[in-house]
């Protein structure tokens, strides 16, 4: 079996293997260990048995069925819109001739502006202070709706500013990555199908979206694993303290769990930590499964 | 159908946008094709084929000019309502589909009272496919065929609307030396049964000559010459074509007319009847050379190839204009020549005489020293 090349190949691997057993696949059995005991002690090093009750006792928390709600509303919405108006301003752009350059800069801006500032141009948009209604609000009652608090308000208008404030960092790389994708697809394919008195519709549909598949499927993909991440976006808009606000992730709640005001439990972070991982896994299965079925390579 | 081009032109901006003169891709192209004729169109790359093909089709506009099929002008039509098959230079099969897919995809896009059922696609993109040779490989993909089947799948994808019109562009470049003469039989088999106006575009002159009815040569977007295969070889218009046409190449060497006199050097080859004295250039075709010891040109030998049949001897002249040039010669002739000094008679049906600057074609009549005494 181990032939003098193979014996070589796996020397070259040695480094980046060790590292990876370190500190990828140690800490992975480390959280699946720690899910199991019961009642650890972090300060004693302690527990008090083995068993599921940690999963139990994460699973009924509302603090965390509140995160798995909001991770899931912001996921299966942002997925799609982002997706989705990615490959629209994609299509655009490779359909205008002469300012194509300027737009892409412009459409690729939020990707390199720092996501800091783009919290701060939020809030001037949408918080409301004994100052300012935010923009969104002005704009609003201009159409005589009342306006509403999008930061401390309901949570329908915080999830809102969330999914917002989401879909406006992940679409710069979808969209570069769509356009690319786009301007790969051989001209002459759109020639003979112009031949042939193809309408835009099906040319679209028949030609172009199977050609941008793999793209396409790699970005939903990365998107969802992204989205089920998300944690960043959300301290960005509303603090740290997300299960005051209610706006709390699953990442959120494993981190608060481990270092927050209510900190101290890694089994309970563990726990959580492994049902993402379950959800993250399946969701990825499916996707997988049904990209046999459409993508084409 | 018949095709006619009215001083068809087509003129581009430069795609190197720091040069500003526009690119005349075709130049007052005027021609009338015959019916259910297969046509040629030869020429360097960069000379307008695809480009002419792309404004047949209707893929572009003209800047000038108007395109008939039959009595009716179709300048203004788009490509779908023209009634034309193209095939593309790199086939262009979308590779998600299968054979009969592929086949099947232009079909889909009849609409009205032309829209087809399933059924009916089917049958027409099967009888395609048998049309072509290909209906075993129908569920296959792109990926999973070779060039010439490729290629065919090409054509039946552009036959199966039945179109009156098919244009191939550069069909054969991508295929290898020996499935390019099979395709290329087997694109006059089809063409022949039939019975479509056909375009077809190379750069290959021996393709063009092998298939076609007339051969369109072409430059700089300029036409050259549209002739039958062999008029053209025999009867070129001017130096281009006589060089660009034939392998091994036509012979060029620099001589002149001098008292009714044609000079290559300090010989005279051939007496000159219903032309001037002036300097020329002269290019003989490898077949016009023939070994003779009272031969009129004097050139060295340096080597003899065998072929067979016949013998390719390589030689030099300080008149020619490359370092080497070739004469096919029987090989029953050859057999005692030796590196040196050898002596030529030149046939004067295969010498062409061109002017020296223009390279335009001098039309007089050349006959040899010898028959003059007789
Ligand atoms: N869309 C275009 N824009 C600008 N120039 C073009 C365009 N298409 C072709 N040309 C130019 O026109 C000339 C003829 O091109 P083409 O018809 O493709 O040549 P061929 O098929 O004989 O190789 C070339 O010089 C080419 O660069
Ligand atoms: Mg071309």
């Amino acid at each position: 079996m181990f032939k003098k090349k193979n014996l070589k190949a796996w020397l070259y691997l040695t480094p980046a293997l060790l590292f990876l057993a370190v500190f990828m696949i140690y800490p992975l059995l480390d959280v699946v260990v720690y899910s199991f005991e019961e009642g650890y002690n972090s300060a004693s090093q302690s527990y008090s048995g083995v068993g599921g009750f940690n999963f139990s006792y994460v699973l009924r928390d509302p603090y965390f069925l509140q995160a798995l709600k909001n991770t899931f509303v912001i996921v299966l919405i942002t997925v799609p819109v982002s997706t989705g108006l990615a490959l629209l301003v994609a299509l655009g752009l490779n359909s205008i001739g002469p300012l194509k350059k300027m737009f892409q800069t412009i459409y690729f801006l939020p990707y390199v502006t720092n996501t800091l500032a783009v919290g701060l141009v939020f809030m001037i948009l949408f918080k409301k202070t004994a100052y300012s209604e935010g923009l969104v609000n002005l704009l609003l009652k201009l159409f005589g709706s009342p306006g509403v608090d999008f930061i401390d308000g309901p949570w329908w208008a915080k999830i809102l500013v969330v999914c917002i404030y989401t879909v406006w960092i992940v679409m710069p790389f979808k969209v570069l990555i769509l356009t690319s994708a786009l301007a790969s697809v051989d001209e002459t394919y759109y020639k003979a199908a112009r031949v042939d008195g193809t309408s835009k519709p099906r040319i679209f549909f028949r030609i172009t979206l199977p050609m941008i598949s793999p793209m396409l499927f790699y970005l939903i993909i990365t998107g969802f694993i992204g989205a089920f991440k998300a944690y960043s976006d959300e301290v960005a808009l509303f603090g740290t303290d997300l299960n005051a606000a209610g706006m709390n992730t699953i990442v959120g709640y494993v981190y608060d769990m481990l270092y927050g005001d209510s900190g101290g439990y890694p089994s309970f972070a563990a726990a959580a930590a492994l049902i993402l991982f379950a959800i993250v896994f399946t969701i990825t299965c499916i996707n997988l499964l049904v990209s046999r079925k459409h993508v084409y390579y | 159908m018949k095709i006619v081009l009215e001083h068809l032109t087509k003129i581009f901006k430069n795609l190197d946008k720091r040069i500003k003169e526009p690119v005349i891709a075709v130049s007052d192209f005027t021609f009338e094709i015959p019916d259910g004729s297969l046509i040629g169109l030869l020429g360097p790359s960069g000379c307008g084929k695809s480009t002419t093909l792309n404004l047949i089709s209707g893929l572009e506009e003209p800047t000038e000019g108007r395109i008939y099929f039959g009595d009716k002008d179709v300048t203004d039509l788009p490509p779908e309502k023209r009634g034309v098959g193209l095939v593309f230079q790199n086939y262009a099969l979308y590779p998600h589909m299968t054979v009969l897919e592929n086949i099947m995809f232009p079909l889909g896009n009849l609409r009205g009272e032309d829209r087809l059922t399933k059924e009916e696609m089917r049958d027409r993109a099967v009888h395609a496919a048998e049309l072509v040779q290909i209906e075993g490989l129908l569920e296959r993909r792109p990926a999973e065929m070779s060039g010439g089947q490729q290629q065919r799948v090409a054509i039946a994808r552009a036959l199966v609307k039945s179109p009156e019109v098919l244009l191939l562009d550069e069909p054969l470049s991508n295929l290898d030396a020996r499935l390019r003469l099979q395709t290329r039989e087997e694109i006059r088999r089809i063409q022949r049964a039939t019975g479509i106006t056909t375009i077809f575009v190379t750069h290959d002159q021996e393709e063009a000559m092998s298939i076609s009815d007339l051969i369109v040569v072409m430059k700089d977007g300029a036409v050259h010459q549209i002739a039958k295969p062999q008029d053209v070889y025999d009867d070129p218009v001017n130096l281009f074509v006589a060089k660009f046409l034939g392998t091994p190449q036509i012979n060029v060497f620099s001589g002149e007319i001098r008292d009714g006199k044609l000079m290559i050097g300090p010989e005279a080859v051939f007496a000159v009847s219903g032309a001037e004295d002036r300097p020329v250039t002269v290019a003989v075709r490898p077949e016009g050379f023939l070994p003779a010891a009272d031969g009129a040109l004097s050139c060295e030998l340096k080597r003899v190839e065998v072929m067979g049949r016949d013998t390719s001897v390589v030689f030099s002249h300080p008149a020619l204009d490359a370092v080497q040039g070739r004469a096919i010669v029987d090989a029953s002739l050859t057999r005692d020549l030796e590196p040196g000094a050898v002596r030529f008679s030149l046939r004067p049906e295969k010498t062409h005489l061109f002017d020296a600057e223009s390279g335009e074609r001098i039309r007089c009549r050349l006959t040899r020293k010898e028959e003059e005494h007789v």
